[in-house]
């Protein structure tokens, strides 16, 4: 017993050490003050946190949710079909089909989001193809809007919805349908009937995980978004690095895991009393 | 009588190959009919077939005389209770049950209704609101009986319903299934390896091997008289003897022991032979006694007897000993 403790010690530290301390220490910032030339004042207030309600700040947090939510609806609505068609392959194409949804992460994803640029922008691929073919005469306006960085989003965001549902598609009993048929669902009732409910397991961690990735996400709407469109990630990051506000920084960001983990808490038990709802019916 | 499942020449193929051969088949209104087979033998195929989980790839089926090989699970007049149950986690028994009346939009008080009856019948009652995995095996099985005759399939399908089952509740629900059976005047086809439980609850059962038809019949039939030498040896035991191109199955409760210090009458069917015990295997309400004969003709060292206890002779393997039997006890088979 002793001995199996001893050997978690080293990630006990592990994480302790790069984990809470920086927690620590970004909590403990955000109640100190800045400075007029960027530097830390190390007296205690907590005007940081109030600063966060000024409608500037509530107005790019909104806007951020919205971003995150419709991030997450489009991800499911594309991610679902794919899982499953992945899920009824043949073993070897399944493996082949995952290894192609994982590709994308061994390239850094920043330079994935330049290609973007490069596929989108006025001398892009899609305009100069469209010119070409002459369907248009100017060149069509598809980077820094709302509609490129929400396709950013959902790009960089897809995997991590794919993979849970398959894995819960991968896990159910072929048989559960087989019996649904057998008790005269049609395919389509099937569906939202046995397959979705027993899925459900891997909607909710594919949705967690793309919407709280997607709340901090500042790389898209740095590069796909221009200036005009700043969610809470960026001001996050310009805080820290233009601004050099660290103290407002580190309260934004503090704001931001609680918000989320406020969503996760209240998204669980939503749809766990959706279940009991079910259950007793 | 009236055929309730025909089988027209029906052929099943997976990639190419040919797993069921041309079948034919009629299971009448009514009947406890088996397929009975080991595993492999394309029983389950069949079966699937008739349910509509697999297509065949030639040949018709036809349920209560209308064509339906054509047809989808879901528009088929059949019910199947699966080998695992495979009942829906996410629903309760009451929910499980009712599953097939509320896709075949069943008005809710009816649902209720006849839920409320096959509860009654399975005994599921008390357990409505418990999920399946807060019941137990015996339970669970009943779940799935009562999900599939809720809709008043024409035929039931089961497949290995009880395989799951540990022994003594096998013995016990073999009856209440029998029982349910009758009471209903359901059609039920009945898939199992297991020879005992086709004996125990069929009207008639069909031996299946390679997927191909060895024998249908009664249980009496089958038991007593069984056409091939697979039928002999797979349902029950069986010593096959070969003379010749001749074969023959021998009951070992047919062999009669006898003592060759003690003389005997002979009949003129009688078969008398002289061998030595080899082995005594004690089975409970019998010893198995194996036996080299000293004959050697019938291309079988040893021969397999049953010694009942109330018979109070326990023998020794090395004794000397005579087998007998009636000639007719030995059936003719093909090998």
């Amino acid at each position: 017993m002793s001995r199996g403790r001893m050997l978690a010690y080293p990630a006990i530290a592990w994480l302790l050490f790069f984990f809470l301390a920086p927690l620590v220490i970004v909590l403990f910032m955000s109640f100190l003050q800045r400075g007029t030339y960027g530097q830390i004042i190390y007296q205690f207030t907590v005007d940081n946190y109030i600063r966060f309600f000024e409608p500037l700040y509530l107005q790019i947090l909104g806007d951020t949710l919205f971003m995150a939510l419709l991030t997450t609806i489009i991800c499911f609505l594309l991610g679902y079909p794919i899982a499953y068609q992945i899920a009824r392959l043949q073993r070897n194409w399944q493996t082949l089909m995952l290894l192609l949804v994982m590709v994308p992460f061994w390239i850094n994803f920043l330079i994935r989001s330049y290609a973007w640029v490069i596929i989108l922008r006025s001398q892009g691929m899609v305009n100069t193809f469209l010119l070409d073919l002459g369907l248009i005469e100017q060149p069509l306006n598809l980077l820094y809007n709302f509609g490129a960085v929400l396709l950013g989003m959902v790009y960089g965001h897809l995997p991590f919805m794919i993979l849970p549902i398959y894995v819960s598609l991968e896990q159910l009993d072929r048989r559960m349908i087989e019996a649904a048929y057998d008790l005269g669902a049609t395919p389509i009732k099937t569906f939202f009937y046995v397959t979705l409910p027993q899925t459900l397991p891997g909607i909710i961690a594919g949705s967690i995980l793309v919407f709280v990735s997607s709340l901090g996400m500042f790389v898209i709407p740095d590069i796909m978004g221009g200036a005009k469109s700043a969610l809470i990630g960026n001001l996050i990051q310009n805080q820290f690095l233009s601004a050099r506000d660290w103290p407002f920084g580190s309260a934004l960001s503090i704001m931001l895991a609680i918000l989320s983990l406020i969503l996760i808490f209240l998204y669980y038990k939503a749809l766990q009393a959706q279940q009991g709802k079910e259950d007793s019916r | 009588m009236k055929a309730m499942i025909e089988l027209q020449n029906v052929e099943k193929e997976f990639n190419g190959q040919l797993v069921i051969p041309p079948f034919s088949l009629t299971i009448n209104e009514g009947e406890f009919f088996t397929l009975l087979g080991p595993s492999g033998c394309g029983k389950t195929t069949l079966m699937r077939m008739i349910a509509g989980l697999e297509i065949p790839t030639r040949g018709e089926i036809l349920l209560a005389g209308s064509p339906v090989s054509k047809l989808p699970p879901y528009k088929r007049d059949v019910n199947m209770v699966f080998q695992q149950y495979a009942l829906f986690p996410h629903m309760n028994v009451e929910e499980n049950i009712c599953f097939g009346l509320k896709m075949k939009k069943v008005p809710l008080h009816e649902q209720q209704k006849r839920a409320e009856e096959v509860m009654a019948l399975t005994e599921l009652t008390e357990y409505r609101y418990r999920q399946p995995k807060e019941l137990s095996g015996g339970q669970q099985q009943r779940v799935a009986i009562a999900r599939a005759i809720v809709n008043n399939p024409k035929v039931l399908l089961l497949d290995e319903p009880l395989g799951a089952l540990d022994y003594q509740l096998r013995k016990h629900l073999q009856l209440e299934l029998k029982k349910l059976q009758k009471d209903l005047g359901l059609t039920f086809l009945y898939v199992t390896h297991d020879q005992e439980e086709a004996i125990t609850m069929s009207d008639r059962i069909a031996v299946m091997n390679k997927g191909h038809l060895e024998q249908m019949g009664t249980a009496h039939e089958i038991y007593h008289e069984p056409k091939t030498r697979f039928v002999a040896t797979f349902i029950g035991e069986n010593n096959i003897l070969c003379q010749g191109d001749y074969c023959y199955a021998l009951r070992p409760e047919k062999v009669n022991l006898h003592d060759p210090a003690i003389a005997l009458e002979k009949t003129s069917t009688y078969r008398l032979y002289a061998g030595v015990v080899e082995n005594v295997v004690f089975q409970g309400t019998i010893d198995k006694v194996f036996v080299r004969l000293r004959e050697k003709d019938f291309d079988l060292p040893v021969l397999m007897a049953y010694q009942y206890f109330d018979d109070k002779r326990r023998w020794r393997p090395g004794e000397e000993i005579l087998v007998g039997w009636e000639g007719p006890d030995a059936v003719k088979v093909e090998s």
